[in-house]
């Protein structure tokens, strides 16, 4: 390769940093449009009640209010509602019951913040001015809150079409089969689980700014979205906002997503409504308290879990029943997360012949749930590593040698839960993990612990996840109502420059760099003359966006599908420049040569043929060199790993201190090590978040108790750890390059690993997450009354 | 509505606001300088931090008013012309980014743990002084690399 410091596997210093370190980032909230109005949404404040009027008159009459619009406003204009684009069904056959989601209330509010009025005005100030003077009337009704009541008889119904709040009760896998490996068990281990619910919180708070323009008649969205053609999608197809081409939707610089931002959301439904409505163009940026109040959170799983084994402690079945909370509306993908990105997973790294899951999924009144980062596939990952922990230490095996017994050994594998896994080496990378981690050396770590009056305890996660999302014909079968390939168009210009126009959007990945390498490394050219073009459907045809970690396997996979397209068309334009047969034409390093001739030409000087034309007809070739692609990738992506979470715990104070995080990861290709270990110390970062600090926390009656950054623990600086990370790649044999994935990795693999560590430190398993220093001070109680026992 | 004068990036500006504005706010939207960002409306995320006569503070709790006759530094002030500031080549350098939206405050705030903390930092020193800054993206085991390294070759 001519650009071995560029190319694939070069840890390339970011290109879009410059912008980002001289503070010229172009975030939606940094731009303005002309004659620009702002809008702040009246919320409600309860979290079930019927409206039973709203007057606006006296807000109408407030210094610099454009207009007030409320839900009947948007009927009127027959503005569809919001959508959850994956279709489950119940066990019975029957499908999921979806509740209308209309983006302002059609009188009755479903959660605290669920939205209830618009006050548009000059300022935004007077925006919020106004909107004190906005008298809603409601009349309140018995919020359902807690999970594990919410469908009890005579609780409230939160949509008409679910009586008893279900949304539907869904299964996988072979019951029969379970049930009689379980019969045939030595030794089972059972376990009930709280998969705690998080809010995303990426430090760019949503935004929109919706734009019409009346004499095209076209709207322009602007938004903090990590896929604005699907946005596009959906506002044009389902909420009926205006055609796919009288509709562009924007998302510039994107201040980190985590799933949040790949839904479509009322604000921006609203804004862009409203911009035509009003006439001018219309501003929403979220405040952080909005955000946590209305932005899709993640996770709130209850589970119980039950693992069957033969004497030798052998995995012979696993069943799962969970039940989900969904929130008071089904978000965008919400339905897929706790079913098709969960229970495919629960076969964790390991050879178990029968596995039965059940999930339920219910509403209650509280914001909705959606993907967040990982999404299902942590709480498989949880459920899995949690049993296996527990299995290990009630047959008194090491944990660690209980994982390489049960471990796959040969691929392809099929579970018994669809997966297909192609690719992997789980036992090395468990080797390699334990060598890194100096487990050998813990022993003698936890004594001078003890010397210290200190709880020290390993804990291990052994996680895999399904990635690359996905095949279209299956996810197809599976309910998706989309497909998920990803396009590319690959431009060279005359003097040989190139543009890539991707489907994919760049939110914090570094997509400018990574994408660059590939094309800088294939076509040999140097990586400043490539620009990576995304976020913007006029100039993007079509794409799906990022998320699920399929940027690299799918996005990248495109690019390569139309690189090879446009090395093809080159290699016609230099045999006709050289004189020479086609098939003749080597290229390599960045020059087209002619076969045991030493005629060559440059890339760009080919480039600059393709466009003068001058050596070859328009009969012989069509002039240009300009090619497009579809990828859509034959299998899912199966990346894994072993992380090793060493942990010393102060009894006196509950405080947990993670000495040494140790991560072994098979992603398959790395296009660029630098930026995929931030990923995976990005993604451990906010697992550890969820393990020891991230509680979301509801009373009652449906108040968001942690609705800011006050209350909410999010991770700082000194409540985390350095990481020592180390790779063990097999190739994924489903896309062209290789690519696994590493975006989510971290967070699927650290809240088991952090626990199995707690609770290997306390010697009991009787702590929930968030581990908070008042759980965990309270949980050490119990050890130190046992150890005095002992 | 008021009048304030400061000096923002070397250059004497002024503007007639409502009493009410933040810092943060006259920066972004009557400077246009939107370098400096929002991230939380409880002080604690950091990403608002400029310098104001030298020393890191949160703009968007700071009244624009306080600041008359000040002297205001923001990311966009920070670096000499084209040569970047050590601790912004410094981030770029040690991939202390992802995407970016914490990065100006970071920086700002760094530059001000130098130049109260001195120039050789240890992890534990630039961890515990990283408190009122929030990243979500990088887990800031590569800020905290930054941050070391930008410190030392500020010294330089």
């Amino acid at each position: 390769m001519s650009t071995p410091t560029t190319g694939i596997g070069a840890p390339v210093r970011r290109k879009e940093d410059h912008r980002f370190i001289t503070g010229k980032g172009n975030y939606t909230d940094d731009i303005n449009r002309h004659g620009q109005t702002h809008a702040f949404f009246v919320r409600s404040p309860h979290a079930h009640a019927n409206i039973k009027k709203i007057d606006s008159k006296a807000a109408m009459k407030m210094p610099g209010v454009v207009g007030i619009l409320t839900g009947v406003d948007l009927a009127a204009d027959k503005v569809g509602g919001l959508i959850c684009g994956w279709m489950i069904h119940s066990k019975d056959g029957s499908p999921m019951k979806a509740g209308a989601h209309p983006a302002l209330a059609d009188g009755k509010v479903r959660y605290v913040g669920d939205h209830v009025a618009v006050v548009i005005a000059e300022t935004i100030e007077q925006a919020r001015d106004a909107a004190e003077k906005v008298v809603v009337d409601y009349e309140t009704l018995p919020a359902v809150v807690d999970l594990a009541t919410s469908t009890a008889k005579g609780v409230s119904t939160i949509h008409d079409v679910a009586p008893d709040n279900v949304v539907f009760d869904w299964h996988l896998g072979d019951k029969a089969a379970t049930e009689v490996a379980f019969k045939a068990a030595k030794h089972v281990t059972k376990i009930d689980l709280v998969n705690n619910r998080l809010v995303p919180n990426a430090m760019e708070p949503r935004a929109a700014i919706g734009d019409y323009d009346a004499g095209e008649e076209a709207f322009t969205l602007y938004t903090t979205s990590q896929n604005p053609h699907v946005a596009r999608l959906i506002l044009s197809a389902f909420i009926g906002i205006a055609p796919e081409h009288k509709l562009r939707v924007i998302a510039p610089d994107v201040g980190g997503g985590f799933g949040s931002k790949i839904y479509v959301y009322a604000e921006e439904t609203v804004c862009v409504w409203a911009a035509k409505k009003v006439g001018r163009p219309v501003k929403w940026v979220a405040d952080r308290t909005e955000e946590f109040l209305c932005v899709a959170h993640g996770r709130d799983h209850l589970t119980h879990a039950e693992m069957a084994m033969d004497a030798d402690g052998k995995i012979l079945a696993v069943r799962v029943k969970t039940r989900a909370n969904l929130g008071a509306y089904l978000s965008t993908f919400a339905s897929a997360v706790p079913t098709y990105l969960y229970a495919p997973l629960l076969s964790g790294q390991y050879d178990i012949p029968a596995i039965y899951a059940e999930v339920e999924t219910v509403y209650t009144n509280t914001a909705p749930v959606d993907a967040y980062r990982g999404a299902g596939r942590p709480e498989a990952t949880f459920v899995v590593e949690r049993l296996v922990e527990c299995a290990a230490r009630q047959l008194g095996q090491d944990p660690a040698k209980f994982r390489m017994k049960n471990f796959i050994r040969k691929w392809p594998h099929q579970t018994p839960v669809i997966m297909m896994y192609d690719a992997g080496d789980y036992a090395g990378s468990m080797k390699q993990a334990l060598k890194l981690a100096d487990v050998a050396g813990f022993g003698k770590r936890k004594r001078d612990s003890a010397k210290n009056g200190k709880l020290r305890g390993l804990g291990y996660s052994a996680y895999i996840e399904a990635c690359g999302i996905a095949p279209s014909a299956a996810v197809g079968s599976l309910g998706a109502g989309v497909g998920l390939w990803e396009s590319a168009e690959v431009r060279v210009n005359p003097v040989g420059t190139v543009e890539v126009l991707t489907g994919s959007h760049s939110h914090g990945q570094g997509h400018e760099t990574t994408f660059a390498q590939l094309v800088s490394g294939r076509l040999g050219i140097p990586i400043e003359q490539v620009a990576i073009i995304h976020g913007d459907t006029d100039k993007v045809q079509m794409g799906m966006g990022t998320y699920g970690s399929r940027s690299g396997a799918v996005g990248m996979s495109a690019i390569v599908k139309a690189l090879d397209k446009v090395e093809a068309k080159a290699k016609k334009v230099a045999a006709l420049c050289m004189e020479a047969a086609e098939a003749d034409i080597d290229f390599k390093d960045g020059r087209f040569t002619v076969k045991g001739t030493d005629k060559s030409m440059a890339f760009g000087e080919v480039a600059l043929q393709a466009y003068v034309a001058h050596k070859f007809t328009g009969e012989q070739l069509e002039p240009g060199l300009k090619e497009g692609a579809f990828y859509d990738p034959t299998n899912f992506t199966f990346p894994a790993g072993v992380h090793i979470c060493e942990v010393e715990i102060d009894p006196d104070t509950g405080v947990t201190k993670v000495e040494k995080w140790t991560a072994v990861d098979d992603f398959g290709t790395i296009i660029n090590p630098m930026i995929v270990e931030g990923q995976v110390h990005g993604g451990i970062a906010q697992g550890i978040g969820q393990a020891l600090h991230e509680g979301t926390v509801y009373d009652k009656n449906g108040q968001l108790l942690t609705a800011s950054f006050m209350d909410y623990g999010m991770p700082r600086a000194d409540d985390l750890p350095s990481y020592s990370l180390g790779f063990n790649s097999t190739a994924a044999p489903s896309n062209p390059l290789g690519i696994k994935g590493c975006g989510e990795a971290g967070a699927i693999a650290a809240p088991p690993a952090v626990i199995n560590a707690i609770t290997d430190a306390l010697g009991h398993e009787d702590i929930a997450m968030p581990a908070t220093p008042q759980a965990v001070w309270r949980a050490a109680q119990k050890t130190i009354k046992k150890m005095a026992a002992e | 509505m008021a009048t304030v004068s400061m000096t923002v990036n070397g250059k004497a500006v002024s503007g007639t606001i409502e009493p009410r504005t933040l810092l943060v706010q006259f920066l972004r939207e009557n400077l246009r300088l939107t370098g400096t960002h929002v991230g939380c409306d409880t002080s604690q995320c950091g990403a608002c931090v400029v310098h104001i006569d030298g020393k890191a503070v949160k703009s968007c709790t700071t009244l624009a008013l306080t600041c008359e006759g000040a002297t205001v530094v923001t990311i966009e002030g920070l670096a000499n012309g084209t040569t970047l500031h050590p601790m912004q080549e410094a981030f770029r350098e040690h991939h202390g980014l992802q995407c970016g939206y914490c990065t100006p405050g970071m920086i700002m705030a760094a530059v001000d743990m130098v130049n109260r903390k001195g120039n050789k930092l240890d992890e534990h020193t630039i961890r515990d002084e990283l408190e009122g800054n929030i990243c979500r993206c990088t887990g800031y085991h590569n800020i905290v690399k930054a941050v070391e390294a930008g410190a030392a070759a500020m010294a330089k």
